[in-house]
C-alpha cells in the first residue's frame, strides 16, 4: 500500500501529455515494459540455483527422469535459442505445463484468473466508494484547522488502519465472522457471501490510504483562489463540493484506483491464502513451496502483463478526462 | 533547527511502541530464549493455559516464550531489508545525476517501470530466484522497497540540482564534489532517513507476509510471520495461538506507521496555533451615510493568539467609485477586502460597528443577495477559474443558482457578459476550458463572472500583479469602465501606489493593519502627509525620477501587528519621530480636503 | 563584452532569436520585456546556465543573482557559508572570514550576519547576500534577474540604490533585467528592449524612453503606471 503514497503524485506528472508525441511514447514505453517483463519471466527459470529440474523432483529422482524432463523442456538447448521457443510459446498462448499435474500454465492461469479479477475489482470499487466520501467529508470538517478533535481521530484511526497487513484483517475476520459467529464461510469461493470477508480484508487498507489522500487533495483545493470565487459567489455548499471540488480531485482518485487495481491483483496473494480462494494468488504461493516453476514463471508473466495494461489504461483515461489534453479534441 | 517531534498521544505512543520492539529485540532472546526452545511432549498444541498464556506449538513449546524471542530477528530481518532496498535504491536514485544521458534516461525509465509494479510481485520474484528461506526473503522485500527510494532520491536530487543556489554555485566554480558534498547531500539527507524509518514499518510488514506464506523464514528458525503461519494452521481448533505473533506483527506496523507519521508531520510543521482568543470590540458607528454603496466602521479581523492583522478600519465608497488600498505585504489590506467579503479563513474572527452594503447590514443579507451584490477578483487568474470546468458553465453559475434563469438564458447571458468584457469571441470563450485562454482573457471572464447580475461591490485584490503591464493597462481600463457603467462601487488592493494612483479616484493607505492616511488622488503625489506615504512614492521610481539621486528607502521593516506597541507603528522607521510618537498612537484625523491622516508631526 | 548572434533553443521553442547586445564596461544594460520575452533565458545563456549558439565575448566571470531570495540561498547554509563560497584563492579561515566581513559591508550588511541561516533574514537582506557572494567571485559581469520583483516597495528602493552603488564605486559591469520600465530606466545606461525572443530597440536610456522608434516600446511606455491620472477620463 505504501507504494500507492510514492507513486501517486510522480504518475499523475507523467500523465499530464497530450497529442501524438505522447501516445507515442506510451506505446514504445508499454512495448519495451512487456518485452523486459518477458525477459525477466524467461530468466527467472535460469536464475534458480542448481538444476530446477532436479529441485523440482527432488533428490531421490533417477537421472534418466531428470534428464527426460530437462530435454522435454528444452532446458538442454543453447540459450538464444530456448528464448525464442519461449518467446514464440507465449505468443502462441502456450506458456508451458505444470511439473507436478501436467496440465497446460494457460489452463491454470485461465481457470484462476476470473477469480481473483472478481475479488481486486470488487475491493477496488468498494475502498473507492467509501474512501474518497469520507475523505472528503473530513477535509470540509476540518479545514484550516477547524475540529481539531476530527482531524486528531482521522488522522489516528487512518494511520492505524494502514498500518494493519491485510493477512491480519483476514485472519481476524475469519475467527470473529466465520469461526465464531458463523455469519460467513470461513474458506473458498461458493456464493455471493463468500465474497464478502476476502473484499473486506482487502479494501480495508486501502481506505485508509485513499481517505488521507483523498483528504489532503480536497484540502488543497478548498485552499484555490476559485473555491474563495465561488465562496464569494455564495454557491451552495453542495455545490461547491460536488461540482467545483469533486472533479478536480478525481485525477488523482482515477490515478489511485488504477495503480490500486493493479496493487490488488497481485497482492490479494495473502488474502487468497488465508480465505483459500481459488485465484492466482493462492496458485503462486503453491507453485513456488512444490517448486513447479512452469506454474510460477506463467503467473508471473501474468500478473505482469496485467499490471502494464491496467496502468496504460489508467494513463489513457487520465489523458481522456484532463480538460488541458489535446486527445479529447481528436 | 532540528524538527521536533509533537507530543499528540499518536506520536508518543508510535515512539513507545518502536521503544518496545527495540527493548524487545535486546532482552528478548537472553531471558525467554531457553523457555521457547523447551520441548515437552506432555504439553503438544494446548491452547490457553495458566502455564502457556498463548498455548504450546506442535513440540509443546511456549508460544508466549516464542513470540517474544522472535522480536529480535523480525526486526534483525527488517533492518537488513530496509538497508539493502534503501542502500540500492538511493545508489539507483543518484547514478542518473552522474552518467552520461542516455544511460541515466535508460535507469529512470526502469525506475519509472519498477515503482508501478506490485512489491509483493517483485519480492515473489527475487525469492523464487534466490532460493526460499530468510535471506530470499530479505532480498526480496530490499528489491521491493528500492524502486520507491530510487524514485525519491531521484526527485530530491533533481530538485535540489535545478535549485537556484546549486547554479549560484556553479557559477563560482564551486566543484561538482563540493556541490554534492555543501549542498546536495545535506538537502536530502533528512527526507531520505525518514524514508528509511517509514520503510522499516513496511519491511516488517512484508517479510511477516513472506514467512505467513511459507516463503519467507524456514523452521527451525522463526519469526512472527513463521508463527502466525503455524499458528494460523490450527486457527479452527484454538484460534488464540495465532493471537501472540498477529499482535505482535500489528503492534511493530503501528508502531513504526505513527512514528513515522509524527516525524514527517514535524519535518513539515509550521507554527503552532495558539488558542487565546481576543475578541474585536467595535467602536460606536455614529450615523450611516445614505449615499454610500459601502460602509464600513470600526472593522478589525482578530486570529486565535491575540494578533489583530485589520484593526478600526473605516471606509465609505460611493456608486462608481473606486477606491484604492495600498500597502505592503502584511499591512492587512487583503484580510481587509477578505473580511468584506465574507470569506476571513477560520479561525479569525471579524468584528465591526458597522458594515452596511447598499444600506444593509451584510449580516442581514441572505446568500442570494450577497451572491449577487459582490463581484470579487483575484491576483491569480490561473487559479480563480476552475480548470475543470467550461468558462461558460462557470459563469451561467451565478444566474441559474441565484436567479433562477435556466440553463440556455443563463448560458446566452453569460456569452452576453463575455462580450461586454472585450473577448473578441465570447461564444467560443464560453465553450473553453480556462488553461485555453491567456491570463488576461481570464482576468477577463472572472470580471464577467462578477458581471452576471447587478453588481453593487467589486472587490479587486491585487487582480493586475500577475499580469503584463500591457495586459495590466488593458484590465485597469476595464475596471475603470465596468465601475462607471454600473454604478458598482470598486475596492482595488494593491501594493503598487503607482497603479492605485493611475486607477482610484481615492487611496487609503494602510500600515500594521491600520490606515494611516486617506486622501484623494489627485493630491497623493504632491499634497500626502503622512511619511510613509510619502517615503513610498519616493522609494518606488517612475518615468519621471531623477536618475541622478538615490532613492528614498525605509530602514528596518513593517512590525507585526502584534507587536506594534502602545505608539505608532511607523515610528520606529520615521525619519520624524518624537517620543510622543513611540508613546501614544496618533487617531486618525481629518486633514486637508477630504483627506485624513494619522500622524502627529502633521500639522 | 558583446553578445553576437546568440540564440537559446529548447527543442523545437526558440526563446532567444539571434540577439547582439554590448555592454560596456562599467555600464548597466538595462534589459526590459514582459514574460515570455525570452529576457531570463538570455540571462541564463549569458551566465552559461543554458546552452547557447552564438558568441558572448569579454567576459570570463558572469555572475548571476536570481528573483526570488527565498530560493537562491541554500536554507542549510549560514549566510557566511553561502558568500565564502565565492572567495577564491584564499585558503586560511582568517582570510576568508576577513573577506566575507568586506563583501557584507559592500552591500550594507552588518558583519554579524554572517553566522546567521537565511530563514532569519529579510528577503531584501537575502538579496544582497545574494549579491554579496556573487562580488565574492570577483564578476566581469553581474547579471541581475528582476532581483526586486520579489521585494516589498519599502525595500526595492534600496536595493536599487545599491545597484546603482556597485556600478559608481566598484566600475562593476552589469546586465540589469527587469519588466518594470521605469526601474530599467532608473539605474541603467544603456536600455534594450525584448519582445518574442529579439531585441527591438537598444540605445541610452535618454533616447530610448524619450524618443523611443519600436511601436513596442512606446506600448511598452505607454502602459507603465503613473501616480498622476492615465485611467480616469
Amino acid at each position: 500500500m505504501r507504494d500507492l503514497q510514492k507513486a501517486g503524485p510522480a504518475r499523475r506528472v507523467r500523465s499530464r501529455g497530450s497529442g501524438p508525441r505522447w501516445a507515442m511514447r506510451q506505446a514504445v514505453r508499454f512495448a519495451v515494459s512487456l518485452a523486459a517483463l518477458l525477459v525477466a519471466s524467461f530468466a527467472m527459470i535460469h536464475l534458480i540455483p542448481g538444476d530446477p529440474v532436479r529441485a523440482s523432483l527432488g533428490p531421490a529422482a533417477p537421472i534418466e527422469l531428470v534428464q527426460a524432463r530437462t530435454a522435454a523442456l528444452g532446458l538442454d538447448r543453447p540459450i538464444p535459442e530456448q528464448f525464442l521457443t519461449y518467446v514464440g510459446n507465449v505468443l502462441s498462448g502456450n506458456f508451458g505445463t505444470s511439473f507436478l499435474s501436467g496440465e497446460p500454465v494457460g489452463e491454470i492461469v485461465a481457470g484462476r484468473l476470473p477469480n481473483t479479477l472478481a475479488l481486486a475489482l470488487l475491493a477496488t470499487v468498494v475502498a473507492l466508494l467509501v474512501a474518497v466520501p469520507l475523505g472528503m467529508g473530513a477535509a470540509v470538517r476540518t479545514e484550516n484547522g477547524r475540529n481539531r478533535g476530527t482531524e486528531y481521530a482521522f488522522t489516528t484511526v487512518t494511520g492505524t488502519a494502514v498500518a494493519v497487513p491485510e493477512f491480519l484483517y483476514s485472519i481476524a475476520l475469519v475467527t470473529v465472522f466465520a469461526i465464531g459467529l458463523g455469519a460467513f464461510p470461513p474458506a473458498g469461493k461458493a456464493g455471493a457471501a463468500s465474497y464478502v470477508l476476502p473484499v473486506l480484508a482487502l479494501a480495508i487498507g486501502p481506505i485508509a490510504m485513499i481517505a488521507r489522500i483523498s483528504r489532503a487533495e480536497t484540502l488543497r483545493e478548498l485552499g484555490s483562489d476559485y473555491v474563495r470565487l465561488a465562496r464569494a459567489k455564495r454557491l451552495p455548499a453542495a455545490r461547491l463540493y460536488l461540482r467545483h471540488v469533486l472533479p478536480n480531485t478525481l485525477t488523482a482518485t482515477l490515478t489511485l484506483g488504477g495503480l490500486l487495481l493493479s496493487a490488488l491483483i497481485a497482492g490479494s496473494v495473502l488474502v487468497e491464502y488465508v480465505f483459500a480462494w481459488p485465484g492466482l494468488g493462492l496458485k503462486i504461493v503453491e507453485s513456488i513451496t512444490q517448486k513447479d516453476y512452469p506454474v510460477a514463471q506463467g503467473v508471473i508473466l501474468v500478473y505482469g502483463a496485467i499490471v502494464l495494461v491496467v496502468n496504460l489504461a489508467v494513463d489513457l483515461a487520465l489523458a481522456a478526462l484532463d480538460p488541458t489534453s489535446k486527445i479529447r479534441e481528436a | 533547527m532540528k524538527p521536533r517531534l509533537p507530543r499528540t498521544p499518536a506520536a508518543v505512543a508510535g515512539a513507545a511502541l518502536v521503544a518496545a520492539m527495540v527493548v524487545l529485540a535486546v532482552i528478548g532472546p537472553p531471558i525467554w530464549g531457553a523457555t521457547a526452545e523447551r520441548i515437552d511432549a506432555a504439553a503438544i498444541l494446548q491452547g490457553t493455559s495458566t502455564a502457556h498464556p498463548l498455548g504450546t506449538d506442535s513440540l509443546g513449546r511456549d508460544l508466549l516464550a516464542r513470540v517474544l524471542v522472535a522480536g529480535r530477528f523480525s526486526l534483525a530481518l527488517a533492518l537488513a531489508a530496509t538497508l539493502i532496498g534503501g542502500l540500492a535504491g538511493i545508489v539507483l536514485g543518484a547514478l542518473p545525476s552522474v552518467l552520461p544521458g542516455r544511460a541515466a534516461r535508460l535507469i529512470t525509465g526502469a525506475v519509472n517501470a519498477l515503482v508501478a509494479f506490485p512489491g509483493l510481485l517483485l519480492a515473489m520474484f527475487t525469492a523464487v530466484v534466490s532460493g526460499l528461506g530468510a535471506r530470499g526473503a530479505v532480498l526480496g522485500i530490499g528489491v521491493a522497497i528500492a524502486p520507491g527510494f530510487a524514485r525519491l532520491t531521484q526527485t530530491l536530487a533533481a530538485t535540489v540540482a535545478g535549485s537556484d543556489y546549486v547554479s549560484a554555485a556553479r557559477m563560482l566554480g564551486v566543484s561538482r564534489r563540493r556541490v554534492l558534498t555543501g549542498h546536495v547531500l545535506p538537502n536530502i539527507a533528512e527526507p531520505l532517513i525518514l524514508q528509511l524509518t517509514q520503510s522499516l514499518g513496511g519491511a516488517l510488514l512484508g517479510l511477516a507476509g513472506m514467512s505467513f506464506l511459507g516463503l519467507g523464514v524456514q523452521p527451525p528458525s522463526f519469526d512472527w510471520g513463521r508463527l502466525l503461519f503455524d499458528g494460523f494452521a490450527r486457527i479452527y481448533v484454538t484460534p488464540e495461538v495465532a493471537l501472540g505473533p498477529a499482535a505482535a506483527i500489528a503492534l511493530a506496523g503501528i508502531g513504526f506507521n505513527l512514528l513515522g507519521d509524527a516525524m514527517a508531520k514535524a519535518a513539515a510543521r509550521t507554527a503552532p496555533a495558539g488558542k487565546k482568543r481576543t475578541a474585536a470590540v467595535p467602536p460606536d458607528p455614529g450615523e450611516p451615510d445614505p449615499g454610500a454603496v459601502l460602509e464600513v466602521r470600526g472593522l478589525s479581523v482578530a486570529f486565535p493568539g491575540g494578533a489583530t492583522p485589520v484593526r478600526e478600519l473605516s471606509l465609505t465608497i460611493a456608486p462608481g467609485e473606486i477606491v484604492g488600498l495600498v500597502g505592503e505585504s502584511g499591512s492587512g489590506k487583503s484580510l481587509t477586502a477578505a473580511a468584506i467579503g465574507g470569506l476571513v479563513p477560520y479561525p479569525g474572527t471579524v468584528g465591526y460597528g458597522r458594515l452596511l452594503l447598499g444600506g444593509r447590514d451584510v449580516a442581514t443579507l441572505s446568500g442570494k443577495e450577497l451572491g449577487t451584490a459582490l463581484a470579487m477578483v483575484f491576483q491569480d487568474p490561473m487559479a480563480s477559474l476552475n480548470p475543470a470546468l467550461r468558462v461558460g458553465g462557470q459563469l451561467a453559475e451565478v444566474a441559474i443558482v441565484h436567479q433562477g434563469a435556466g440553463r440556455a438564458e443563463a448560458n446566452r447571458r453569460a456569452v452576453d457578459r463575455l462580450g461586454h468584457v472585450h473577448l473578441p469571441d465570447p461564444a467560443a470563450t464560453a465553450r473553453q476550458h480556462p488553461h485555453e485562454l491567456s491570463g488576461g482573457m481570464r482576468q477577463r471572464a472572472v470580471i464577467a463572472m462578477g458581471l452576471m447580475a447587478t453588481p453593487r461591490l467589486i472587490i479587486a485584490d491585487e487582480p493586475t500583479t500577475a499580469l503584463d503591464v500591457t495586459v495590466q493597462r488593458q484590465i485597469l481600463r476595464l475596471l475603470r469602465e465596468v465601475t462607471e457603467e454600473t454604478g458598482a462601487a470598486a475596492l482595488f488592493i494593491s501594493h503598487d501606489i503607482a497603479v492605485v494612483g493611475g486607477l482610484c479616484d481615492r487611496v487609503m493607505v494602510m500600515y500594521a493593519g491600520r490606515v494611516v492616511e486617506e486622501l484623494p488622488v489627485a493630491r497623493l503625489a504632491a499634497e500626502a502627509a503622512h511619511p510613509y506615504t510619502r517615503a513610498l512614492i519616493a522609494s518606488l521610481p517612475d518615468m519621471d525620477t531623477d536618475r541622478d539621486r538615490p532613492l528614498a528607502s525605509i530602514p528596518g521593516r513593517q512590525p507585526a501587528p502584534s507587536d506594534v506597541g502602545p505608539g505608532c507603528a511607523f515610528a520606529d522607521r520615521c525619519a520624524l519621530a518624537t517620543a510622543r510618537c513611540a508613546a501614544e498612537r496618533p487617531p486618525l484625523i481629518s486633514y486637508g480636503e477630504a483627506g485624513r491622516v494619522a500622524c502627529w508631526e502633521v500639522k | 563584452m558583446i553578445i553576437e548572434d546568440l540564440t537559446v533553443r529548447f527543442g523545437a521553442f526558440t526563446a532567444v532569436d539571434r540577439v547582439t547586445l554590448e555592454i560596456p564596461p562599467g555600464r548597466i544594460v538595462g534589459l526590459v520585456g514582459e514574460s515570455g520575452s525570452g529576457k531570463s533565458s538570455l540571462a541564463r545563456a549569458v551566465s552559461g546556465l543554458v546552452p547557447y549558439t552564438g558568441r558572448i565575448d569579454g567576459a570570463h566571470n558572469v555572475q548571476m543573482v536570481f528573483q526570488d531570495p527565498y530560493a537562491s540561498l541554500d536554507p542549510r547554509m549560514t549566510v557566511g557559508d553561502s558568500v565564502a563560497e565565492g572567495v577564491r584563492g584564499r585558503r586560511d579561515r582568517a582570510g576568508r572570514r576577513a573577506e566575507v566581513d568586506r563583501l557584507l559591508g559592500l552591500v550594507s550588511l552588518p558583519a554579524d550576519l554572517a553566522g546567521r541561516y537565511p530563514r532569519e533574514l529579510s528577503g531584501g537582506q537575502r538579496q544582497r547576500v545574494a549579491v554579496a557572494r556573487a562580488l565574492g567571485a570577483a564578476p566581469d559581469l553581474l547579471v541581475a534577474d528582476e532581483i526586486t520583483s520579489a521585494l516589498d516597495v519599502s525595500v526595492q528602493g534600496a536595493v536599487l540604490n545599491l545597484v546603482r552603488s556597485l556600478r559608481d564605486e566598484l566600475g562593476l559591469s552589469m546586465l540589469f533585467i527587469s519588466h518594470n520600465l521605469a526601474v530599467v530606466r532608473y539605474v541603467s545606461d544603456v536600455v534594450a528592449v525584448m519582445h518574442q525572443g529579439r531585441v527591438v530597440e537598444a540605445g541610452p536610456t535618454g533616447q530610448v524612453v524619450g524618443e523611443p522608434a519600436h511601436d513596442y516600446t512606446r506600448a511598452l511606455l505607454e502602459a507603465v503606471p503613473r501616480l498622476t491620472g492615465g485611467l480616469r477620463e
